[in-house]
């Protein structure tokens, strides 16, 4: 997926989300603008409550905007089909999750493969790139693995290379070291600036302080709305 | 996804939760038997009532002379109509749609004597058509009564399986000489052990049999006890009364509407009545054993939806991958197809064994177990089983998957 003609990634005008439950009316996002450009590494950082993960949630195109619109590359989220919003996540989002979220019966090699097996690619190519992918981020020895048999920081490092396996325009991390110690935290830290300088657009949300500081851009995010989302563009 | 991939994913839940999924498989299984037994059951006894029904004779009337209940030319009501031998040419040169024609000659208190035993039975003078329309089949090593033994009027003797047994004991009856009413008779056959559903003046087993020609030399009987009649095709035995009623009451002077003059026994239109009722019979059974497997069904939906909860992570972390929710879907649809085929086949497995194996219990003739013939898995049956666990696996599965289908990744994420 290519940057729009204006060279984002990402462009979100207006964006509101309320969830209705007929009893209760929540707004999550209360207008939010945000422009990102490709190769950018942002965090997001906001307290409880302010909107974080249904900023995610939209912008990862697991749910869509209640009014506003989102524009990942090229197409308008808004109008598409689950199907076409479980390709786009197949293919162009790589989501890390703060409890890692791996399939406990599978090893390490087969939850990076499970991404490959929705977009249909063969089993010898798919064994291939896993391979590849978990060499890349450190466990080339722990192929086989299952996830109780690895560390906490290993466990990211899967989930870390099931998100890249697929060649994605944007990875998106949700709190990744915020199941982690310490040591292990700032691992996965080096690993994502690493990515960020390989080329990838890298987008976080965290409380934790130092990914701030490696980040290039700090957005904060209040009470549904970001209070600097166009940046300097 | 392929299925080896699916199946893969399915044998790793399968082993994390080996009970539950045992006890709803072991459902299945418990409904596939039960609607596999009660069909199999019915069709045994559906087959071994209508062998039974051929135990007199298949496809025959069996016909008595009886009382004109209205004048006819001339002549009063209340005459007797009573059989001649040449009945029986008349009737098979007269109606072109009787097959084969039969009578006999009967009584009972017949003194049979053979060595030391001293028997007081039943005895028939009979045509050698009874061999074929009587079901009056000899063993290996004897013969029924045939056209030279009525022409020369012979002392033979064709005894019933039960009778042979009475009055020989262990030995071979063929050959030996009985004395019946005094006179010297050869046995020449005995009868094969058979089951007979539908009798008149008691089971063939117990009788004996004389050709009609000695019998009524030696007891003077002069008209027939009774005629057998086989038309040529079971549809057409309403046709063959019609004639009958004319053609002997043209002889007997009678009248042909006149129903009280012969009394006939259609065993044709009793074994169709019976096949009804045996199938009506198999209907219900089924339906019994459908509402079994049913249950079963109900068991794996219920299953399908509490596995579907457990998994609601596992669904959003699919989704939230790339999974479409017709893949969803048809993971968890082909699961409950899986329990529920994978269920029947062992219900089908052990069904067939145990109807293998009632069938090795060994049984004489005159025990119930023989009455109630042997359960058959026919592949009628087969196929009834194996196509309403289809349907029940379907559905079962598609309202579970559908609402696993349905999830919005970004809640189901948020479940924890």
């Amino acid at each position: 997926m290519n940057a729009n003609g204006n060279g984002n990634i990402i462009e979100l005008h207006r964006v509101w989300k309320v969830y209705d439950t007929g009893k209760i009316k929540v707004e999550a996002l209360r207008g939010v603008d945000l422009k990102v450009r490709k190769g950018e590494f942002l965090t997001l950082v906001g307290p409880s409550g302010s909107g974080k993960s249904t900023m995610m949630n939209i912008i990862g195109c697991l749910d869509v905007p209640s009014e506003g619109q989102y524009i990942f590359g090229n197409e308008t989220v808004n109008k598409l089909t689950l199907n076409r919003l479980a390709e786009i996540r197949n293919q162009h989002i790589g989501f890390v999750f703060q409890n890692f979220n791996l399939l406990p019966y599978l090893s390490a090699l087969e939850n990076v493969e499970l991404p490959m097996v929705f977009c249909g690619v063969g089993t010898s190519e798919r064994r291939r790139r896993a391979t590849d992918v978990l060499t890349r981020v450190g466990l080339g020895d722990r192929l086989h693995h299952k996830p109780t048999e690895l560390s906490g920081g290993q466990m990211q490092r899967v989930a870390i290379a099931r998100a890249l396996v697929n060649n994605p325009d944007l990875i998106l991390a949700d709190e990744p070291t915020g199941n982690l110690d310490t040591a292990s935290g700032l691992e996965i830290v080096d690993l994502f600036e690493e990515l960020w300088k390989a080329g990838h657009t890298i987008m976080i949300i965290t409380h934790d302080p130092k990914l701030p500081m490696r980040s290039e851009r700090v957005l904060h995010m209040r009470d549904g709305l970001l209070e600097n989302g166009n940046g300097a563009h | 996804m392929n299925l080896v991939q699916f199946l893969k994913y399915f044998l790793a839940d399968f082993r994390k939760q080996k009970k539950r999924a045992a006890l709803t498989v072991a459902a299945i299984v418990w409904g596939t038997m039960s609607i596999l037994l009660l069909l199999a059951f019915g069709e045994g006894l559906k087959t071994q009532l209508d062998r039974n029904q051929r135990g007199m004779g298949e496809n025959i009337m069996v016909i008595w002379g009886g009382q004109s209940s209205v004048p006819y030319q001339g002549l009063p009501r209340g005459r007797r109509v009573r059989f001649l031998p040449e009945d029986l040419d008349l009737i098979k040169q007269s109606i072109p749609e009787v097959a084969e024609v039969g009578a006999e000659y009967s009584r009972w208190g017949i003194d049979l004597v053979y060595g030391r035993k001293v028997l007081s039975e039943h005895v028939c003078g009979e045509y050698p058509s009874y061999q074929q329309i009587r079901a009056h089949n000899p063993l290996n090593g004897g013969r029924y009564i045939n056209k030279t033994d009525m022409d020369t009027k012979r002392r033979v003797l064709f005894l019933g399986h039960k009778l042979a047994k009475r009055l020989f004991g262990e030995e071979d009856p063929v050959g030996k000489t009985v004395q019946l009413s005094g006179m010297p008779f050869t046995v020449i056959g005995v009868s094969t052990d058979k089951q007979q559903m539908g009798m008149y003046g008691g089971p063939d087993v117990d009788k004996g049999s004389i050709p009609a020609t000695t019998f009524s030399a030696i007891f003077g009987n002069k008209y027939l006890s009774n005629l057998v009649i086989m038309p040529q095709s079971d549809q057409l035995n309403k046709l063959v009364e019609q004639r009958l009623y004319h053609v002997l009451g043209s002889k007997y002077k009678f009248d042909p509407a006149d129903e009280q003059a012969l009394s006939i026994w259609d065993t044709i239109e009793g074994r169709q009545e019976m096949m009804k009722m045996m199938i009506g019979m198999q209907i219900f059974m089924g339906i019994i054993g459908a509402m079994t497997l049913l249950i079963a069904g109900v068991g794996v939906a219920n299953i399908m939806y509490v596995v579907i909860k457990e998994r609601t992570k596992e669904i959003g972390i699919k989704m939230a991958l790339g999974a479409k929710p017709r893949l969803i879907h048809n993971t968890f649809l082909l699961e409950a197809l899986i329990i529920c085929f994978s269920g029947g086949a062992i219900g089908i497995y052990v069904s067939q064994l145990l109807c293998d194996l009632l069938t090795l219990i060994p049984r004489d003739t005159e025990s119930t177990m023989s009455w109630l013939g042997n359960p058959t898995i026919s592949m009628p049956i087969g196929l009834i089983t194996v196509s309403i666990l289809g349907v029940i696996g379907i559905i079962s599965g598609y309202f579970p998957a559908r609402k696993a289908a349905g999830l919005n990744p970004a809640e189901t994420l948020r479940y924890e």
